[in-house]
C-alpha cells in the first residue's frame, strides 16, 4: 500500500479533497456540524502558506472568500443550516459577479436552529433557491469518504470552469462518521485551474464578455487589467446597466452556462438498475441505507436497484428518467419532506409510481425504515 | 498625472445630485493617491451599497462594488489574499455603521491594513432620505416624520474603542486637510478610519431646513473645530476634527505571516 | 469474517469515543478490513452518557450505525440500563464491576471485570480506563491484532501518554487471561 491511507471523519475527507484541489483561502465561522472543517484548515492552510481566517459572522466569511477568489485564489467556506441562510445574499453575489468559490453546507435538523447535532437533508431546495432572483446553481453531494474527496475536487473544478459558486451539500452523518480514505496520487484526479485572459496590458479587457464556448477568462485583482465587479446587472465591462437587452443577455448567460451543460455536470452512481422493478433514488448518507437494503434484498432474489445522485443541481433529469423507465415503483429516500421526490415526479413517465421514504425527526434513516415503506407501497402491509 | 486619468470617463456623468459632498471627497481622494504616487494597479477599491458606494465605478482602480454593509468583509478577503495591495473602502454612514457595523468593529479589532472612509451625510440618500445611525436626535427623515429619537454614534469613539489604529475626522469644507488626512490614512499600516462629514442637500438638507449646499458647507465650517483648539475650548459643543488616533500596532496580515512561519517550522 | 457491530458506552470523559476510533482505525488501516466509526451527540451527551458505534467487516459497510450490537461494552450504570436491551442474542456484554450492577440478565455472554479498580491500583488515576477496556475486549473477541492497536497508539498518542496507554491495554488483557475466560466466537 504505497498510497496514503487515512481513517477520518467526512468533514476531514472534505478538507483533504479541497487541499488536493488547490484550496488556499478559507474563511469561516464556527457552527455545528461543520466546525471540524474550519478547525482542520486553521492547522493545515498556514503550513502550505495558504490563508485561514475566522470572520465575525457567516456573512463576512462568504464575502471574504469572494474577495479572495477575485485575487486568483481557490477559496472555500463551510457552514450549516442557520449559517447557510445568512450566506445566501453573498452567494447570489457570487452567482451574479461570476466568482468561482465553494460553499460547504453540512446539513442538520431545521428549520431555524432546529436540531444542531442531528441529521437532516432539508437544505436541498435552499441550495437551489436560497438566494433571491432567477439563477442557476451547482450542488454536489456524496455518500462515502472516497466519493466525498473526489466530489470536493469536482466542486472546485466546476466552479473554475463555469465561474460560479458551487455548493457542496453534506449532512451530519457523513460529516462525523469515520471511515477509510485513500488519498489519490497527484494528477490522478485532473484539476481545473483558473482560465486567465490572454489580453495583454494596454488592450481593452472585457471581464464579462464570454468567449464562444461561454467561458469567461479572468484577470485577477492586482493584475494589469483594472475592471469593475458588481452585483448589479452589468455590461461587458462590469459596469451597472439597466438596458433591457443587456439584462436579458446576462440572465440568459448566467442560466444557460449551467443548464446548458447538465450532461457534463451529472454525476450519478448506478447499482443493480438493469433489471430493477423497484428503483430507489437517494443521495448523501441516506444512499448508504438505501444501498444496504438493496444489497440485502438482492441476496434474497428481490429485484431492487439504486440510483445515487451526486449532482443534485442542475437536476440530472435525464439520468433519473432513464433509470425509472421500467420500474414498477420508485422510492426516493431522503431525510426531508420530499424535496428531491418532487423533482423526480416532474421527470418520470408516471408520477404516481413515485413514493417517498423519509425520516424528519433527526434520526438517521435505516434500511428497516425504507423497507417498511416499501412493504406498504407494495401492498404487503407493515 | 491629471485627475482625469483616474476617472473612468466612459461612465460619466455620475449619479450624485448637484451640491452633493461625495464629489468633493472623490476629488480629494484622487489627489491624495496622486500625490502619494501609488500605481493604479496596486489599488483595490471596495464599496458597499448607497450613493457613496458608486464611487468605485467611477475610478480607474481594481474596483469591487459589493453588498450593502459588506464592503469591509469583501475587502478583508482581498487584503489577506494579496497583502501587498492597497485597499480603500469608501462607505456611507448607514452602510458602514448600521448594516455594516459588525464588520466595521471587527475590521478595526483585527487592525487589518485597510483604509475605511466614511462619507457621512447623515442620511440614506439612495433610498430617498431615511434616518441613519449618524442622523442624530431630533432630526427629521422620511422614516422619522415626528423626529428621530435615536442618538447618533460618535464614529471616532466607536472606531477608537473597537481598536482602529488610525482615526480621523474632517469635512467636505476642509478640503486641504481632507487630502492630507487621507494620505496619512492610506500610508498608515493598520486599520485607518477617516470620517468625512459631507452634505446631502437633496434629502437631509431639505428635510431639516439646512439650506442649500453652500449653507450646509458653511455649517460644516462653523460647527467644527480642530482638536484641542481655542475655539473648541470656548465652545465645547463644536465637533472636533483632525487626527484622533495614530498608533503603531500589530497589523493583521503581518501577524498572519508569523502564524505561517510558526506552522511551517512545527 | 462476519460483520461485527460494536457499541462502547459510558460517560463523557471515560474515553469510549477515543477507544472506538483506535479500534476502527486499527482494523481499517492495519488489517485491510472495512471499518466505520460514529458517535452520537445530543441528548445522550447532555444526559451524561456517551456512545460510540463501530462496525468491522471484510465486506463493504453501507449503513454506518449499530442497531443491535454483537459486542456491547458498558462503563456506567446509565449506559447499561439504556443499551443492554439492544444486544444481539448470542453476543457479548462486557461491563465494569465498579460502575455497573447487573440488574437483569440479557441473552448474551456476560463478562464483568474490575477494569476501573485494576487501572486505579496500577496507575492511581482512571485516565487509561478506555485502553484497559479495549485490551479486555480484544482478549475476549480477537477482532484485530494487538500489534495493530499498538501501531495506532504509536502514531496517535502523545508521547507522554503512550506508555500509560500500552500498560493499561496490557492490564485489560491480563484480567481476561487471569480470570481464565476463553475467547469466544460470536453468534
Amino acid at each position: 500500500m504505497s498510497k496514503k491511507t487515512l481513517f477520518l471523519q467526512g468533514n476531514e475527507a472534505c478538507v483533504e479533497g479541497a487541499l488536493y484541489a488547490g484550496l488556499d483561502f478559507f474563511a469561516g465561522y464556527p457552527i455545528t456540524p461543520s466546525t471540524e472543517i474550519a478547525e482542520m484548515l486553521s492547522m493545515r492552510l498556514p503550513k502550505k502558506g495558504g490563508k485561514f481566517i475566522q470572520m465575525e459572522d457567516e456573512i463576512a466569511s462568504m464575502c471574504a472568500i469572494i474577495g479572495a477568489s477575485l485575487t486568483g485564489h481557490k477559496s472555500m467556506t463551510a457552514t450549516s443550516g442557520p449559517g447557510f441562510s445568512l450566506k445566501q445574499e453573498a452567494i447570489g453575489y457570487a452567482v451574479m459577479a461570476e466568482v468561482p468559490c465553494v460553499v460547504v453546507d453540512v446539513q442538520r435538523g431545521g428549520p431555524s436552529t432546529g436540531m444542531p447535532t442531528k441529521v437532516s437533508q432539508g437544505d436541498v431546495m435552499q441550495t437551489r433557491w436560497g438566494t433571491h432572483g432567477d439563477h442557476a446553481i451547482i450542488t454536489l453531494t456524496a455518500s462515502n469518504h472516497q466519493d466525498l474527496f473526489a466530489i470536493t475536487v469536482e466542486a472546485f473544478n466546476l466552479s473554475e470552469t463555469y465561474r460560479t459558486p458551487v455548493i457542496l451539500l453534506l449532512d451530519e452523518v457523513i460529516a462525523h462518521m469515520r471511515e477509510k480514505l485513500v488519498i489519490p496520487e497527484k494528477g490522478e484526479i485532473p484539476l481545473v485551474e483558473r482560465l486567465w485572459t490572454s489580453v495583454k496590458e494596454g488592450t481593452d479587457y472585457h471581464p464579462y464578455l464570454p468567449r464562444e464556448d461561454g467561458r469567461l477568462p479572468m484577470s485577477d485583482f492586482g493584475g494589469v487589467h483594472r475592471y469593475n465587479v458588481t452585483g448589479l446587472v452589468h455590461d461587458m465591462w462590469g459596469f451597472p446597466s439597466e438596458d433591457p437587452r443587456i439584462a436579458y443577455g446576462l440572465m440568459r448567460h448566467l442560466v444557460d452556462k449551467i443548464e446548458g451543460h447538465v450532461k457534463e455536470m451529472t454525476h450519478v452512481k448506478e447499482y443493480y438498475l438493469d433489471d430493477a422493478d423497484v428503483v430507489l433514488i437517494s443521495y448523501g448518507s441516506s444512499a448508504r441505507s438505501a444501498l444496504h437494503l438493496v444489497e440485502n434484498r438482492r441476496a434474497r432474489g428481490e429485484r431492487l436497484g439504486l440510483l445515487e445522485l451526486q449532482t443534485l443541481w442542475p437536476f440530472p433529469a435525464e439520468a433519473v428518467r432513464k433509470s425509472c423507465e421500467r420500474a414498477e415503483y420508485v422510492i426516493v429516500v431522503e431525510m426531508n419532506m420530499g424535496q428531491v421526490t418532487e423533482e423526480v415526479r416532474k421527470v418520470v413517465h408516471d408520477h404516481e409510481t413515485v413514493f417517498l421514504a423519509n425520516r424528519i425527526d433527526g434520526t438517521f434513516i435505516s434500511p428497516t425504515d425504507i423497507r417498511n415503506i416499501l412493504r406498504v407501497v407494495q401492498g404487503k402491509g407493515v | 498625472m491629471s485627475v482625469r486619468e483616474y476617472l473612468r470617463e466612459r461612465f460619466m456623468p455620475h449619479l450624485w445630485c448637484p451640491g452633493c459632498g461625495h464629489g468633493i471627497i472623490m476629488n480629494n481622494l484622487i489627489r491624495a493617491i496622486e500625490s502619494l504616487g501609488i500605481k493604479k494597479n496596486d489599488i483595490v477599491m471596495v464599496t458597499g451599497i448607497g450613493c457613496s458606494s458608486r464611487i468605485s465605478g467611477y475610478l480607474d482602480f481594481h474596483t469591487l462594488h459589493t453588498l450593502h454593509g459588506r464592503a469591509l468583509a469583501f475587502a478583508t478577503g482581498v487584503k489577506l489574499a494579496r497583502p501587498e495591495l492597497k485597499i480603500i473602502v469608501p462607505m456611507g454612514d448607514g452602510d458602514a455603521i448600521a448594516i455594516g457595523g459588525n464588520h466595521f468593529i471587527h475590521a478595526a479589532r483585527r487592525n487589518i491594513d485597510i483604509t475605511a472612509i466614511i462619507m457621512n451625510n447623515r442620511v440614506y440618500g439612495m433610498t430617498g432620505g431615511q434616518f441613519s445611525p449618524l442622523s442624530g436626535y431630533g432630526t427629521l427623515a422620511t422614516t422619522a416624520p415626528y423626529g428621530n429619537i435615536y442618538e447618533a454614534f460618535d464614529t471616532v469613539e466607536l472606531a477608537r474603542g473597537a481598536g482602529a489604529s488610525f482615526v480621523a475626522r474632517t469635512t467636505t469644507y476642509h478640503v486641504r486637510s481632507m487630502k492630507e488626512i487621507i494620505e496619512k490614512a492610506i500610508m498608515h499600516k493598520g486599520f485607518s478610519v477617516v470620517e468625512i462629514l459631507s452634505q446631502c442637500p437633496t434629502y437631509f438638507g431639505r428635510k431639516n431646513k439646512r439650506g442649500d449646499a453652500v449653507e450646509m458647507l458653511k455649517y460644516l465650517k462653523e460647527s467644527t473645530a480642530p482638536i484641542g483648539s481655542e475655539r473648541k475650548r470656548k465652545n465645547p459643543a463644536l465637533i472636533e476634527r483632525g487626527i484622533f488616533v495614530e498608533e503603531d500596532r500589530p497589523e493583521y496580515c503581518a501577524e498572519y505571516e508569523k502564524i505561517v512561519e510558526k506552522a511551517q517550522k512545527g | 469474517m462476519e460483520r461485527y457491530r460494536i457499541v462502547f458506552s459510558g460517560s463523557g470523559g471515560q474515553g469510549v469515543i477515543t477507544a472506538s476510533i483506535i479500534l476502527a482505525e486499527a482494523a481499517a488501516i492495519y488489517e485491510g478490513l472495512n471499518a466505520v466509526q460514529s458517535q452520537s451527540y445530543g441528548a445522550e451527551a447532555r444526559g451524561g452518557s456517551t456512545r460510540a458505534d463501530v462496525i468491522i467487516s471484510d465486506r463493504e459497510i453501507r449503513f454506518p450505525k449499530v442497531n443491535q450490537p454483537n459486542i456491547l461494552v458498558c462503563l456506567t450504570q446509565q449506559a447499561f440500563n439504556k443499551f443492554s436491551g439492544s444486544i444481539r442474542p448470542g453476543g457479548l456484554l462486557l461491563t465494569d464491576s465498579h460502575f455497573v450492577q447487573l440488574e437483569r440478565k440479557v441473552d448474551a455472554r456476560q463478562v464483568e471485570l474490575p477494569m476501573y479498580q485494576s487501572v486505579i491500583k496500577a496507575m492511581d488515576k482512571p485516565t487509561a480506563l478506555n485502553m484497559c477496556m479495549l485490551g479486555a475486549m480484544l482478549s475476549l473477541v480477537p477482532l484485530v491484532k494487538t500489534e495493530s492497536i499498538m501501531k495506532v497508539l504509536n502514531e496517535k498518542t502523545p508521547a507522554t501518554f503512550l506508555g500509560m496507554n500500552k500498560d493499561a491495554f496490557e492490564i485489560g488483557r491480563k484480567l481476561v487471561v487471569e480470570a481464565g475466560i476463553e475467547p469466544q466466537e460470536l453468534a
